[in-house]
Formats: C-alpha cells, sequence, structure tokens
C-alpha cells in the first residue's frame, strides 16, 4: 500500500474543488473526496492487519524514502504503524463528519471546503511522517487553515479569537522546532545528522542534549495538546470556530500534539522523559481537574465543551507521563476517543445552534421535545464523554488509570485518584448542561416549530457514533492494533526506567 | 442442556430489545412497544427459571456442595499479562438467584407498565430503558470479573438516570434524575479506586482468583495488603472499604441515601424495579459477592454491620413521618436494605455460622417480592387518585379490592407477621444478630416495631381513614394487566418464606438446615403487632390524635420530617463549597490569571513593537545614520575588546 495516496486524494480533492461553482459542486466533491478518504483509511487498516497477520513484525510498514533535501539530508520518509493508524483513521472519520455538517455552508463555500480538506492533508502527513523535518512541515501546514477558517467563518470575537489560537499554536511550533532542531545537531549516524526519527530512535542521545531538549519538544507539542498552563487558546478557538472546524481542531489538531509528545518527545527522549515524568504529571493532573472545574462554571454549550477537551486531553499527557506500557496505550486511546466524542459534541451542539442562534444554557431548554435526534446525540454524546461504559471513553479513561496506578510512589497515586475523580466532576457539568439544554419544558415558544436533524447531520453523527460504541463494545481489537506500536515505545523506555 | 448454549440469551434478549426499540424511536413501535418487550422478557425469565432448576435441582451440586460454574468467558479488554476486564458469565447460588429474581420482577413490570403507562407519549422509549435496565442488571448479577460488575454497575446507573427521569418535562424529576447519578458516581469513585488497588495488588481482576487469594493467610498478595499500611490502615482494609462506599452509594445506605427519595420521581413501576427491588440491592451483592475476603477484615466487616444499622433504623425512623406514599416506601427500602447489609456484617463463614449470609440473601430474595408488590400497589393507587400525598387517599379498600388485599399481604410481610415471606427472612437476621452481635440485635429489634408502625400508617391511611367516595373516583382499579402482577406478586409473598434457604444459599455452598425457633420468635412478632395496633389507634379512622403526638414530639418531629438535614448539609457543601469556593474561583483564575498573563505576554509585545516601530521609518538618511553609528560601535567595541 502506497502511502502518499494519503497525501494525493486529499491534495487532488482540495485542488478539485478550486474551479468549481456553486455550493452543491463543492460540497459534493469535498463529500466524495472525504469518503474516499475513509474507504482508503480503512484499506489502510486492513493492509496492515494483513501484514502483521503474515507475520511481518516490523516497527513501521508501508515504509517509503524520497530525498527532498540531501544538503540537510531531509528525506520524505514515511511509515505506519498500528498508532498511526488510528490516528488516521480518526482523522478521516472526523473530516467527513464535518464535511456532512457543513452541507449548508452558504458564505464562501468553496474556500471554506478548500481549506477543511487542505487541513486533513496537513494531519495525514503529520502522522505518517517519519521525518522530523516533514513532520514539522504538516505540522505548520494544519495551523493556517485554522486561522482562517475561524477568522473568516467563526463566531463571537472570531478575530481575536484566531489571532490568539494561531499565535499561541505558532509559537508552540516554535519551540518544537527548537527541539527538533537540537536533537538533529545531537545526532551522529555514520558521521552525519539526521531527521530520521527510526534512524535516532536506535540511538541514545546523551542526557544532558535530552535534558535541555525535551522541554522544548514536548511543551511545544503540548501546546497543541492544551497542556496547562498553555491551553487558553482552547477555550475561544473552540467556541469561535465553526463547527466543522471545531470538529477538527477538538479532534484532530489536539492529537496531533498528543501524537508528537508521544512520538517524538518522549520516544526520542526517554532519559529526559523519564526525568521530568513529575513534572509532566504535575501539570497534566491539573489540567484534569481545574479543567473540569472551571467547565462546571460555564454556561455556553461550546466553552462546556472547550474545557472539558482540556480536561480530557489532560488524560493523554497524563497516561504519557506515567510512562507504563498500559497508561501509554490508554493514552493513544484516550486521543482517538476523544477526537471522535468531542468531535460528536461539537456537531450536536452546531446543530442545535445553527437552529436557535444560542449556545447559552439558560436559553435553551425542553430541545428533546423539539429535536429528538439531536437532543439524543447530545446526550450521548455526553454521557460518552463521562465515561460510560460502551462508549469508547471508558474504555480509554481505564485503561489510563490502571497503567497509571502500576506506580506505587505516592505522588503518582494522589495523581490518579485525583484523576479518577474528576469523572465525577465531569457528571456534573455534563449532567447540568443536559438537564438545562435538553430536558425540561420548552423555555423558548419560538424555537417549539424547529425541525430536527436532516440526513447529512444524522449520517455525520452515526458515523461518530459508530466508531465511538465500536471502540466501546469491542475494544479489544483497538487495543491489538495500537498494542506492537506501544510495545515498541515502551521498550526504549524500559530500557531507561531500569 | 449445557448452560453456554442459552445463557448468553438471558441478558441478550432485553439488551435486542432496548436496541430494537430505542433505534425506532418514539414512533415506529409506538403500539407494539410493550408487547415486544414484554415477550422478550418473558423467554429471559423462562430461562432464568429453568437455570435455576437445573443448577439447584439437577446438577450444580457437585458432592453436595454447589460449585461455581463458569458458563462463558471471553478476554475483553487486556491490561497486562494477569489484569484484564473479562466478560463472562459465573452460575453460583446468589447469581442464580439473581437472575430469577431480576428476571421475574422485570417481567412483572412489563406487565403492570402495559396497563401503567398506556397512552404516554414515549411509551416505546419508556420499554426501550426498561430493557436496557435488566440487561445491565442481569450482566451485573452474573459478572465474573470485579471491573465487569463495574461495567455493569455503570450501566444501572444510567438506566437508572434515563428513567427517573422519563418525565423529562418536569424540572425536578430531571434534578432527581441528575442527583442520583453524581450521588452514586461518586460513591462509584470509592469503588473504582478499590478496584485498582484490589487489581494491582491482588494481581487479579477475577473474582474467584481474588477471593481465592485474600482469604488464604499465606499468599504473598494477603501478606503484603496487611502488611502495608496507609494512614495506620492497612491495604486490605482500605479496597474493601473503598469498594463497600461504592456498594453503599448504590444501595443507598446512610449517608449515601440521600438520591433514593427524590428518585421517587420515576414513574412507579420503575421505582419498583430499579428502586425497590434489584438496583438497589447491589451493594448488597457485591459485598456477599467479596464476603469471603470481607469475613476476613474485621474492621471492614464492622463499617459493613455499622452503616447498615444506622440505615435501618435511621430510614425507618423518617418513614414514620413521610407524607409522600412512594418516599415512605423509598426509606423503607433502604431500612431493609439495612438489614441485608448488617445481616451480611454479623455473619460468619461456613456452615451454620454462615446463617447472616444466608439470612441476607434470603431477606433480598422475599424483599424483591414484597417491596416490588408494595410499589406497584401504589402505583394502582396513585393511577386512581392522580396524587402521591397521602392526605389525598383514604377509603379506597372498595374501590380497589384486588390492590388492596395484595397490599395487604406486603405490609405483613414487611412488618414481619408469620407466615408471610419477611417473617423467614427477617427472623433469620435477627437470630443471626443475637448470636454475633447483641447491639445490632436491638437496634434490628426496635427498628422492625418501627416499620411494622409506619407501614400499617400507610396501609390505613390509604385504604382506610376516610369514607369511600365513589364519585371523586369515577374510573376504576386498573387493567388486567395491571392486577395480574399484583397477585403473581402477592402469591410469591405468601410462599416464598417457606423455600429452605439454607439449603440452596450458603457462604461456602454447603446446604445446611436452619433450625427455628418458636420461643426466639415471640419478641419480635409482638413488637410487630405493638406496631400494627399503635397505627391502627393513630390511623384507622381520622382524628386529631397524630397531629397532637406530632407537636407534643416537637422538634424531634421536624428533625424526622426534614430527613435529619441530611440533604441540607449536601446542598451547602455542593452549592457553597464546592462551587462557590473551588469552581467559580477555578474559573476566575483561568480568564483572568492564565490567560490573563498569555494576553499580558500579546499585550507587551504589541506595545514593544509599536515603540520601536518608529526607527522603521523608511527614510534613507536615518538608516545610514543607524548604519555608521553601528559600524562605529562595533568597531569601537571590537578595538577595545581585541586589545
Amino acid at each position: 500500500m502506497n502511502l502518499l495516496l494519503l497525501i494525493i486524494l486529499p491534495l487532488v480533492t482540495a485542488l478539485a474543488i478550486l474551479p468549481l461553482k456553486g455550493l452543491k459542486q463543492v460540497r459534493m466533491i469535498a463529500f466524495i473526496g472525504s469518503l474516499a478518504q475513509l474507504l482508503l483509511s480503512t484499506g489502510l487498516l486492513i493492509a496492515y492487519w494483513k501484514e502483521r497477520s503474515s507475520g511481518n513484525m516490523a516497527a513501521m510498514l508501508f515504509e517509503d524514502h524520497y530525498t527532498w533535501y540531501k544538503a540537510l539530508l531531509i528525506n520524505f520518509h514515511i511509515g505506519v504503524d498500528g498508532i498511526s493508524i488510528s490516528m488516521i483513521l480518526l482523522t478521516a472519520i472526523v473530516v467527513l463528519a464535518g464535511v456532512l455538517v457543513s452541507w449548508k455552508q452558504e458564505k464562501w463555500n468553496k474556500e471554506f471546503f478548500f481549506l477543511l480538506i487542505l487541513l486533513s492533508l496537513g494531519a495525514y502527513g503529520f502522522f505518517i511522517s517519519l521525518d522530523l523535518f516533514t513532520l514539522f512541515f504538516f505540522l505548520e501546514l494544519a495551523v493556517i487553515p485554522k486561522f482562517l477558517l475561524i477568522g473568516i467563518w467563526g463566531s463571537g470575537k472570531k478575530e481575536y479569537s484566531a489571532m490568539k489560537l494561531a499565535l499561541m499554536l505558532m509559537g508552540g511550533s516554535a519551540l518544537v522546532f527548537v527541539g527538533l532542531a537540537g536533537i538533529y545537531f545531537h545526532t551522529d549516524i555514520n558521521g552525519q545528522h539526521s531527521f530520521d526519527l527510526m534512524q535516532i530512535a536506535g540511538t541514545r542521545l546523551p542526557l544532558e542534549v535530552q535534558k535541555i531538549f525535551f522541554p522544548f519538544a514536548f511543551i511545544g507539542f503540548g501546546v497543541f495538546t492544551a497542556l496547562f498552563p498553555f491551553h487558553t487558546w482552547v477555550p475561544d478557538g473552540h467556541s469561535s470556530a465553526p463547527t466543522a472546524a471545531s470538529m477538527f481542531l477538538a479532534g484532530i489538531s489536539m492529537k496531533l500534539g498528543g501524537y508528537g509528545c508521544l512520538r517524538v518527545a518522549t520516544f526520542l527522549m526517554p532519559d529526559a522523559a523519564h526525568e521530568y515524568a513529575w513534572i509532566i504529571i504535575l501539570l497534566s493532573t491539573i489540567a484534569i481537574i481545574y479543567g473540569a472545574l472551571a467547565t462546571m462554571m460555564q454556561t455556553d454549550l461550546k466553552y462546556i465543551n472547550a474545557y472539558s477537551s482540556v480536561s480530557h486531553v489532560g488524560f493523554v499527557i497524563l497516561g504519557i507521563g506515567m510512562l507504563t506500557k498500559t497508561s501509554i496505550a490508554g493514552s493513544v486511546m484516550q486521543m482517538v476517543s476523544h477526537g471522535l466524542i468531542t468531535a460528536l459534541f461539537f456537531a450536536a451542539i452546531g446543530m442545535i445552534y445553527d437552529r436557535t442562534h444560542t449556545r447559552d444554557m439558560a436559553r435553551l431548554g425542553g430541545l428533546l421535545k423539539i429535536m429528538p435526534f439531536i437532543s439524543t446525540v447530545f446526550v450521548i454524546a455526553g454521557l460518552a464523554s463521562l465515561g460510560l461504559p460502551g462508549f469508547s471513553g471508558f474504555v480509554a479513561e481505564m485503561t489510563i488509570f490502571m497503567g497509571s496506578w502500576q506506580h506505587a510512589d505516592n505522588l503518582y497515586r494522589i495523581a490518579t485518584i485525583l484523576a479518577c475523580a474528576s469523572i465525577v466532576v465531569t457528571a456534573v457539568y455534563i449532567l447540568r448542561a443536559a438537564g438545562k439544554a435538553i430536558m425540561g419544558p420548552v423555555v423558548n415558544t419560538a424555537y417549539e416549530s424547529l425541525g430536527d436533524a436532516r440526513w447529512n447531520e444524522k449520517l455525520a453523527a452515526g458515523i461518530l457514533l459508530l466508531g465511538i460504541v465500536v471502540i466501546g463494545v469491542a475494544p479489544f481489537w483497538l487495543s491489538e492494533l495500537i498494542g506492537p506500536g506501544t510495545e515498541n515505545l515502551i521498550q526504549k523506555i524500559a530500557a531507561v526506567v531500569k | 442442556m449445557n448452560y453456554s448454549s442459552y445463557i448468553a440469551l438471558i441478558p441478550l434478549l432485553p439488551l435486542a430489545g432496548f436496541l430494537m426499540l430505542g433505534m425506532g424511536g418514539k414512533d415506529r413501535f409506538k403500539g407494539s412497544a410493550g408487547g415486544i418487550g414484554t415477550f422478550l422478557l418473558l423467554i429471559s425469565a423462562a430461562l432464568a427459571a429453568y437455570t435455576a432448576y437445573q443448577y439447584f435441582f439437577v446438577n450444580g451440586k457437585i458432592q453436595d456442595v454447589y460449585q461455581p460454574v463458569t458458563a462463558l468467558k471471553f478476554t475483553w479488554l487486556s491490561f497486562s499479562e494477569n489484569l484484564s476486564i473479562d466478560m463472562g458469565i459465573v452460575l453460583d447460588p446468589i447469581s442464580v438467584m439473581m437472575l430469577v429474581v431480576v428476571t421475574f420482577v422485570s417481567l412483572m413490570v412489563h406487565i403492570f407498565s402495559l396497563g401503567y403507562m398506556k397512552g404516554e407519549e414515549r411509551f416505546s422509549t419508556y420499554y426501550s430503558f426498561l430493557g436496557l435496565f435488566t440487561f445491565s442488571m442481569l450482566g451485573l448479577v452474573i459478572a465474573s470479573n470485579i471491573f465487569q460488575i463495574y461495567i455493569f454497575w455503570e450501566l444501572v446507573g444510567v438506566s437508572s438516570y434515563l428513567l427517573i427521569g422519563f418525565y423529562y418535562k418536569r424540572p425536578a424529576a430531571v434534578a432527581a434524575a441528575k442527583k442520583a447519578f453524581i450521588v452514586t458516581r461518586f460513591a462509584d469513585l470509592g469503588f473504582l479506586i478499590g478496584i485498582l488497588v484490589l487489581g494491582l495488588n491482588g494481581g487479579s481482576l477475577d473474582f474467584n482468583t481474588l477471593v481465592e487469594r485474600l482469604t488464604d493467610p499465606q499468599s504473598p498478595q494477603l501478606v503484603d495488603m496487611t502488611a502495608t499500611s496507609f494512614l495506620g490502615i492497612s491495604v486490605i482494609t482500605w479496597a474493601l472499604t473503598l469498594v463497600f462506599i461504592g456498594g453503599a452509594g448504590k444501595s443507598a445506605m446512610f449517608p449515601l441515601h440521600v438520591w433514593l427519595p427524590d428518585a421517587m420521581e420515576g414513574p412507579t413501576p420503575v421505582s419498583a424495579l430499579i428502586h425497590a427491588a434489584t438496583m438497589v440491592v447491589a451493594g448488597v451483592y457485591l459485598v456477599a459477592r467479596l464476603f469471603p475476603i470481607f469475613y476476613f477484615n474485621h474492621l471492614a466487616l464492622q463499617i459493613v454491620t455499622w452503616v447498615g444499622a444506622l440505615s435501618a433504623v435511621i430510614a425507618a425512623i423518617i418513614a414514620c413521618t413521610q407524607t409522600d406514599i412512594k418516599r415512605v416506601l423509598a426509606y423503607s427500602t433502604m431500612s431493609q436494605i439495612g438489614y441485608m447489609m448488617f445481616a451480611l456484617g454479623v455473619s460468619g463463614y461456613g456452615g451454620e455460622a454462615g446463617l447472616g449470609y444466608t439470612a441476607s440473601m434470603f431477606h433480598l430474595f422475599t424483599h424483591a417480592f414484597f417491596k416490588s408488590l408494595l410499589f406497584l400497589g401504589a402505583g394502582a393507587v396513585i393511577h386512581l387518585v392522580h396524587s402521591n400525598e397521602i392526605k389525598d387517599m383514604g377509603g379506597l379498600q372498595k374501590l380497589m379490592p384486588v390492590t388492596h388485599f395484595t397490599f395487604l399481604i406486603a405490609c405483613l410481610a414487611i412488618a414481619g407477621i408469620p407466615p408471610f415471606a419477611g417473617f423467614f427472612s427477617k427472623e433469620e437476621i435477627l437470630l443471626a444478630a443475637s448470636l454475633h452481635h447483641p447491639i445490632i440485635y436491638y437496634i434490628a429489634l426496635v427498628t422492625s416495631g418501627i416499620t411494622a408502625f409506619y407501614m400499617f400508617r400507610l396501609y390505613f391511611s390509604i385504604f382506610w381513614h376516610k369514607k369511600t367516595d365513589k364519585e371523586k373516583q369515577p374510573h376504576g382499579e386498573g387493567t388486567v394487566s395491571m392486577k395480574i402482577p399484583l397477585i403473581l406478586l402477592g402469591a410469591g409473598t405468601l410462599l416464598a418464606g417457606f423455600i429452605p434457604f439454607s439449603s440452596l444459599v450458603t457462604t461456602d455452598g454447603i446446604p445446611y438446615h436452619s433450625e427455628f425457633h418458636l420461643s426466639f420468635s415471640l419478641l419480635p412478632v409482638a413488637l410487630g403487632i405493638i406496631g400494627i395496633a399503635t397505627a391502627y389507634i393513630l390511623y384507622f379512622r381520622q382524628n386529631d390524635r397524630p397531629q397532637r403526638i406530632s407537636s407534643t414530639l416537637g422538634g424531634l418531629y421536624q428533625l424526622a420530617y426534614k430527613k435529619f438535614y441530611i440533604d441540607e448539609i449536601y446542598l451547602f457543601i455542593t452549592k457553597k463549597i464546592i462551587f462557590n469556593l473551588v469552581g467559580k474561583p477555578a474559573a476566575w483564575f483561568d480568564r483572568h490569571i492564565v490567560d490573563g498573563c498569555i494576553n499580558g505576554i500579546a499585550t507587551v509585545t504589541a506595545s514593544i513593537s509599536s515603540a520601536i516601530k518608529g526607527i522603521q521609518s523608511g527614510k534613507v538618511q536615518q538608516y545610514a545614520l543607524y548604519f555608521f553609528g553601528g559600524i562605529l560601535t562595533l568597531a569601537i567595541l571590537f578595538i577595545y575588546l581585541w586589545t
């Protein structure tokens, strides 16, 4: 299977949109393009299973090398393991759902879909890159479209939010770049520096180097994944963004950071990760609890989901910081799970907002009677988010808890207990939101004439929900999928811990 | 027939009903939902009954000992080599008993609801939720793995949430649903951490393995968990206490009971099923599951005992003052579960020493019958008078003979009057308590007198008290579908007491013969009769005696009427402390301090750049000046540093 297809397909789709005229044509091409992405990534999954079951236990599959810039030894090196495949699948699902919920995008629809597809290109490129430079390139590629999507199609104080998001993410990228450059200049592979992730992983960087550059890389990626205290772009950015962009931001963009923290920072500099683990755990525990408490006070539905994302993505970082095989597997599961759940949540909020033009809980109420489908989706997304068994969130969180508890150290134990305690707070804010907005008597009688979800919205919710339920009901296949990948990571880390 | 060939169908059929009716929305199966749900459950119940017959009477015993049978098992999610969540079906005396209880009561509720919920707008949604609940509850009782129990534990919690909030347009129902979920979730936090401790320190999540290891004083796991301590209490005690907190939350034990009375906002048949007969006994079931481990830990067992006993007496006192028929029943449920809980606490292990355990399970079994009967009877009454308040009732005995008669049977049973079911199970509990724990015995004895009083206060107030007023209640007692479950449950209440429980359910699976002591029973029964007589004097006819007593008691009466202000304490902690002193500052801190810093950096950057932007003026002469100035400076530096 040629992984380049994952880049070519969105590129072709994006370019094909440009000459089109009219919403109907544009959205049809975008739909077909994103559907093809989903089929392609499913194909990739199947190809992966086939390779694995035929006994191919290589760390990375479907590798390809292209020389890009010889002078600096920048190669276009791509390849995937189970972890990246799960991320790719997540991206494909969220993008397809995002296209579907933007079905009625009137204003500048061509540019809107173009940018949305371009974002997915950045994400795919990032997840398949095994070369630090190209990885960084794709990371950057995914920032500018976000700025435009929020600035042009957003709502509320959109210019401020767009600027804030872009600046903070750019700042994060700058840190990442310093980290990557630091790695590059301290590698010595046959007398040459290297950007190649797998090659670097085969060596061990000097401890002092790791100690200097690990914080750059980790915090840089951490900004993307809303690491406390660099999370403040999240509430503004998520809530000002148009629905599809919110879905992408929370669903995928934050996972770029988590993936980077894991694949680049921790994998390449495990000594430093081990050294600094307590700081990572401290910050992520703060994010989990404090994000949850802050969510409890919000009244805007999007702010609720944005802050709860801070809390839930905190689990990803916590899992990485715990550095056990179980916790890292849980962390990857949480990335996939949170991506799907939060996208579903934003989709439901977007559908409500499209109809009522408000996201203020106090002005909503009794929606279950008016729009049963959307309300049910909202409640299900909420239940999934609070970690109900049967949905993916439960599986991921429990795996992280199990992995974290393996440390007998008091700090780790307290962090785990606090993280567990956050699920109670989550229940409070989710049920509060559902109780106010969805249940109760109809507050505004003008809403009574509003319609329920259309087919495109139902389809969008359906595919997201399918992903959430499949993981939640049959988690074994996901844990098998990411198993070899996490095994590779943990071997490198285990060598250090001992 | 081999169990594994059909056993999974028992939980899966209700699940199928849930999915089918749930996906159909509220219109697709509007007319047929009740029929579909009831039919599926009928099959489940039949299979469960068949399983019970097979297990107890055909092949469950091997050399006269009931052996646990693992009928099904697969790994659902593996954490590490020895820790994994396995989904399995374990058949042993208590799980088989629970299979029967859950499916039977659920079936009764399904049938009753055919009439009770008729014409409801979300009729099919209601049945789909019932299916979800039944599935989850069945999954809970057959669990082979402590994490499996936790999974279904959460699922019954959410089904309870959905059903309490079924009348979602009523803010009170929504609030009650939320409260129930959050309070039990808070308790589940304890359960979860308890699981983590048990799992990681015990090295397994499997019930059998855990019980095996943690009851063997030589096993390295138990040695380690006893030797290590945290805050002066050994790890094993912590683990068991934390798990018990989860159980106490679900079983509405003091002080985590506050959600149960509010949960009565749900449809009455739901209260019968979830909040009386099945879900609320899950905590008792959990302790029973882990009983061997509890038995070897004195402190944890003491906690179980005292929490149970306190709940029993506190709830009974509150029940005497409440005026909402369902709330009285809710407190009575809490009180009876308290009995089951402390019965486990006073139990020994092995043979006749395990009488408390047997009695607890026996009481759980009989309670399921008479309490669901009471709730369904209350449902029929509410259906007729359209009110939950006792003051709107009275003189109903002629209007609803079937309800009246079955309700009376249930009241006699709960009051512990022979030969009704409650008598036998309660006698065993009292006997076990008197043998092992005299203080608890006296508490239980007093409570049983109070129980008889408040139940007959309820009975007389509903069915006698006033003259029958036929004009006010034009329509009759309810449909046939409502009467059938009442009659069947009434029959159950009459007969269930005669089941020789000690030869079926014991701590170690070895049957024994429990003695029946007439002399021992005299005192409790006498107390019951005194309770009933008091209620008769006060409530049979309208009079001002109850009024006078309550005003004489004054503050004490108010204290009980206000439920000892426990709700208010919780509200103070959550609203005032957590919301205002933790949540609000956190949100403020985030917007003003953390984000303020980030914005501050941006502002500073912007102002610096605007301050220095004058330098880039575009005037060539100025640039030339900077240029030469720079060269000059560098030259000077260069010369100085060089020399």
